[in-house]
C-alpha cells in the first residue's frame, strides 16, 4: 500500500515536470543573453538581464513599420481579452434571460437559430468571414478582431442552463412586489449570477487573449497586432537572423502567457467551475 | 468546441455533477423548452429586444459567411477577379481527386489519432494518480492545470526552441539515441514535434475533467468495490473506468475537434508558412489555399468538407447526450 503512494507521487511528479519545466527553462533562458544562449543552449539559471531583454522587449519600436512595441501588443491583446468577455457576458445573457423567462412565439424558433452556431466552429469558415469583413470594412479594427468572435452560442448556453435551476418563486415574488422584468434582471438575476459571470469571464478572457488565426487574418495593420498574433512576425524574422534573438522570441512568448496563466491560476476554482460545467 | 473552437460542449452531465430532477442538461432543444418556467413575462416587444443583439451578430458573422462558404465551394473565381462561373461540383471532385489533398487528410487522420490518444491518456493517468492522493493534492491540481492558459501558436514557439537544431534539449536527447531531429527539415520529426507540443497543450484539460468526473463518483460506490475487489488496477478497469466512459466520450469529441482545429497555432508556428515539405493538416489546407492560393473555390469546397465533419461529430455528441438523458 506504502509503496503504491510513493509511485503515485512519482508519476505526477513527473507529470509536473513535463508540464512546468519548459515554461521555467523558457523564462530562465529570457534572461540570458542572445549570444550566450546561442553558444551554451537553453539556461536553468538565472541570467541576470531581466529587466534588459523584458524593456526591450515592451518598449522597442519594432515590426515593419518600425513604430509598433511589445507594450502595443499587450494593451491590444488585453482589449480583445476584456471586450471579447465582457461582450460574451452581455449578449448572452441578454438573449437566455428573453429565452427562458419570456413567453413569446418565436422562441423555439430562436432557440434553433442561437443553438445552430455550435455546429460550426470558426476555423471551417474562415475565408467567407474575411471576405464579409472586407465587404463590412472591418479589418484592421477592434471591432472586427472582436464582435466576430462573439457570434457563438456557448455563453448562451451556460446562462440559459443557469436561469432555469433559479427558482420559480423568486420570479413570482418579484412580480407580487410590483417588479418588472427590467427590474427582476437588475435586481435579482444579475446580483445571483455574480458567480457564474465571474467563471465565464475567465474562460472568455483567456479564449479571447489567446485568439491567433482570427487576429491574424484580420489585423495586418500591426498597430493592431496582439501578442499571440505578433509571435509570428517575431519568428519569421528571426528565420533570417545569425543569432536569432533566442532571449527576445523567450521574453514575448513568457508576456505573452502571462495574464491567462495568473487568471487561472489565481482563480482557479472558478475558472474549473466555469470550464467543467459550460466549456466556453 | 473546446477551447477554441468555441464549444459545443455544455455538458455538466457528464462531469460527474449530479443536477435536480427536471432540469435537463442536454443540449437539446426540444428538452430545454418543456422545462420551461412556469412563471413568465409576456411582452411583444421585450424578448425581440434582448435577443436582438446576439441575433444580429449571429446573422452577420456566422449565417452569412456560412452561406457564402457553400455558395463558393460551387463556383470557379476568375484569379483576376472578373465575375465567376458555376461549376457545380467541380471544386469538390477536385478537391477530392487530388492526391495532395487526400495525403493532408491522412495525415491529419493520423495525427489527430496520435494528438487524442496521448492527451487523453496521459490526462487519465495523471487525474487517477492526483485523485489518488491527499498530501499535495491541490499543489499537483495548480501545477498540471495552468498550462491550459498557454495559447497554442505561444506553445508552439516553445517547442521550436526545444527543437531547436542548436540550443534544442529535445534534439540532443535524441542525439544520444542516434536520432538526428531535423524539425522543418524532415517530414516525420516534423510531425513528431507537432504531436509533442499538441498534446502537451491539450493534457491540462482531459487532467481538469477527468478529476472532476472522479470526484463525481460517490464515495459509496468506491467502498463497495473496495470490499468486493482487492486489486486496484482491476477496480479500476471494471468499476471506475465505466462510470467515467461519458466523461471521456465526450473528451475524445472535444480532443478530436481540438486537434483538427485548435492546432492551427502550433502549425502554424511550427512550419512558418513554409507548407511545402511540412505536415500540414485540413485546417491548415484551407487557410493556405484561401489566403496564400487564392484560391476561392476550392477553400470553400474544403471549407464545406470540414463543415461535414464538424457537424458528424456535434451530431453524434447530441445524440449520444440525449441518450444518456432518458436513461438517468
Amino acid at each position: 500500500m506504502h509503496r503504491t503512494k510513493i509511485l503515485d507521487h512519482v508519476i505526477l511528479l513527473i507529470g509536473v515536470f513535463i508540464m512546468v519545466a519548459p515554461v521555467v527553462v523558457a523564462f530562465m533562458t529570457s534572461t540570458h543573453e542572445a549570444a550566450d544562449i546561442h553558444r551554451k543552449g537553453l539556461s536553468l539559471t538565472w541570467g541576470g538581464h531581466f529587466a534588459e531583454t523584458y524593456g526591450t522587449v515592451l518598449t522597442r519600436e519594432g515590426g515593419f513599420t518600425g513604430k509598433v512595441t511589445g507594450f502595443n501588443m499587450m494593451m491590444n491583446s488585453m482589449i480583445l481579452g476584456l471586450g471579447f468577455a465582457i461582450g460574451k457576458i452581455v449578449l448572452s445573457m441578454l438573449a437566455a434571460y428573453a429565452i427562458v423567462y419570456f413567453r413569446f412565439p418565436l422562441a423555439t424558433f430562436f432557440f434553433w437559430v442561437i443553438f445552430t452556431t455550435l455546429l460550426l466552429p470558426l476555423e471551417v469558415r474562415i475565408l467567407p468571414s474575411y471576405e464579409v469583413m472586407n465587404a463590412l470594412k472591418l479589418t484592421n479594427t477592434y471591432t472586427g478582431l472582436i464582435v466576430p468572435l462573439l457570434a457563438s452560442a456557448t455563453g448562451t448556453f451556460y446562462f440559459r442552463q443557469f436561469f432555469k435551476s433559479v427558482p420559480d418563486e423568486l420570479l413570482e415574488a418579484a412580480r407580487i412586489d410590483g417588479a418588472g422584468p427590467f427590474k427582476f434582471f437588475i435586481d435579482v438575476l444579475v446580483p445571483l449570477s455574480r458567480t457564474m459571470m465571474a467563471a465565464i469571464f475567465i474562460i472568455m478572457f483567456v479564449y479571447g487573449w489567446n485568439q491567433y488565426l482570427w487576429p491574424t487574418l484580420m489585423t495586418t495593420d500591426e498597430g493592431f497586432f496582439t501578442l499571440v498574433r505578433g509571435i509570428k512576425q517575431i519568428l519569421l524574422v528571426w528565420v533570417g537572423s545569425n543569432i536569432p534573438d533566442y532571449n527576445e522570441a523567450f521574453a514575448l512568448a513568457i508576456l505573452a502567457m502571462l495574464p491567462p496563466v495568473l487568471i487561472v491560476v489565481i482563480f482557479q476554482r472558478w475558472f474549473i467551475k466555469g470550464l467543467t460545467e459550460s466549456d466556453k | 468546441m473546446s477551447q477554441s473552437s468555441d464549444g459545443t460542449t455544455l455538458l455538466p452531465a457528464l462531469t460527474g455533477r449530479r443536477w435536480p430532477a427536471g432540469r435537463v442538461t442536454g443540449a437539446s432543444g426540444q428538452h430545454g423548452q418543456t422545462a420551461a418556467k412556469r412563471v413568465q413575462f409576456t411582452s411583444r416587444l421585450l424578448p425581440y429586444l434582448f435577443l436582438a443583439p446576439q441575433l444580429a451578430i449571429i446573422f452577420t458573422f456566422f449565417y452569412w459567411p456560412s452561406a457564402q462558404a457553400i455558395h463558393s465551394s460551387f463556383y470557379l473565381e476568375d484569379p483576376f477577379g472578373f465575375g465567376s462561373t458555376f461549376v457545380g461540383l467541380g471544386n469538390y471532385t477536385d478537391v477530392l481527386k487530388s492526391g495532395e489533398y487526400l495525403g493532408i487528410a491522412r495525415f491529419t487522420a493520423i495525427f489527430t489519432a496520435l494528438v487524442t490518444f496521448f492527451a487523453l491518456s496521459i490526462g487519465l493517468l495523471l487525474a487517477v494518480k492526483a485523485d489518488g492522493v491527499i498530501r499535495g493534492n491541490a499543489a499537483y491540481k495548480t501545477l498540471l492545470i495552468w498550462v491550459y492558459a498557454i495559447a497554442p501558436p505561444v506553445a508552439g514557439l516553445i517547442g521550436m526552441m526545444f527543437f531547436d537544431q542548436h540550443i534544442g534539449p529535445i534534439v540532443e536527447l535524441a542525439r544520444w539515441f542516434g536520432w538526428e531531429i531535423k524539425v522543418g527539415l524532415n517530414y516525420g520529426d516534423t510531425a513528431f514535434a507537432m504531436i509533442v507540443v499538441s498534446v502537451w497543450k491539450q493534457i491540462p484539460y482531459n487532467f481538469i475533467f477527468f478529476l472532476s468526473g472522479l470526484q463525481g463518483i460517490p464515495v459509496s460506490v468506491r467502498e463497495a468495490a473496495a470490499i468486493d475487489c482487492r486489486s486496484e488496477l482491476r477496480r479500476f478497469w471494471t468499476v471506475i473506468l465505466p462510470l467515467l466512459a461519458p466523461t471521456a466520450f465526450f473528451l475524445l469529441i472535444i480532443n478530436i475537434t481540438y486537434s483538427l482545429f485548435d492546432t492551427f497555432g502550433v502549425i502554424d508556428v511550427m512550419v512558418k508558412d513554409k507548407a511545402a515539405n511540412n505536415p500540414i493538416t485540413l485546417v491548415y489546407k484551407v487557410y493556405m489555399d484561401g489566403f496564400r492560393g487564392n484560391d476561392l473555390g476550392g477553400s470553400s469546397a474544403q471549407s464545406v468538407i470540414l463543415m461535414l465533419v464538424v457537424f458528424v461529430l456535434t451530431i453524434f455528441q447530441f445524440r449520444f447526450i440525449e441518450r444518456r438523458v432518458h436513461y438517468n
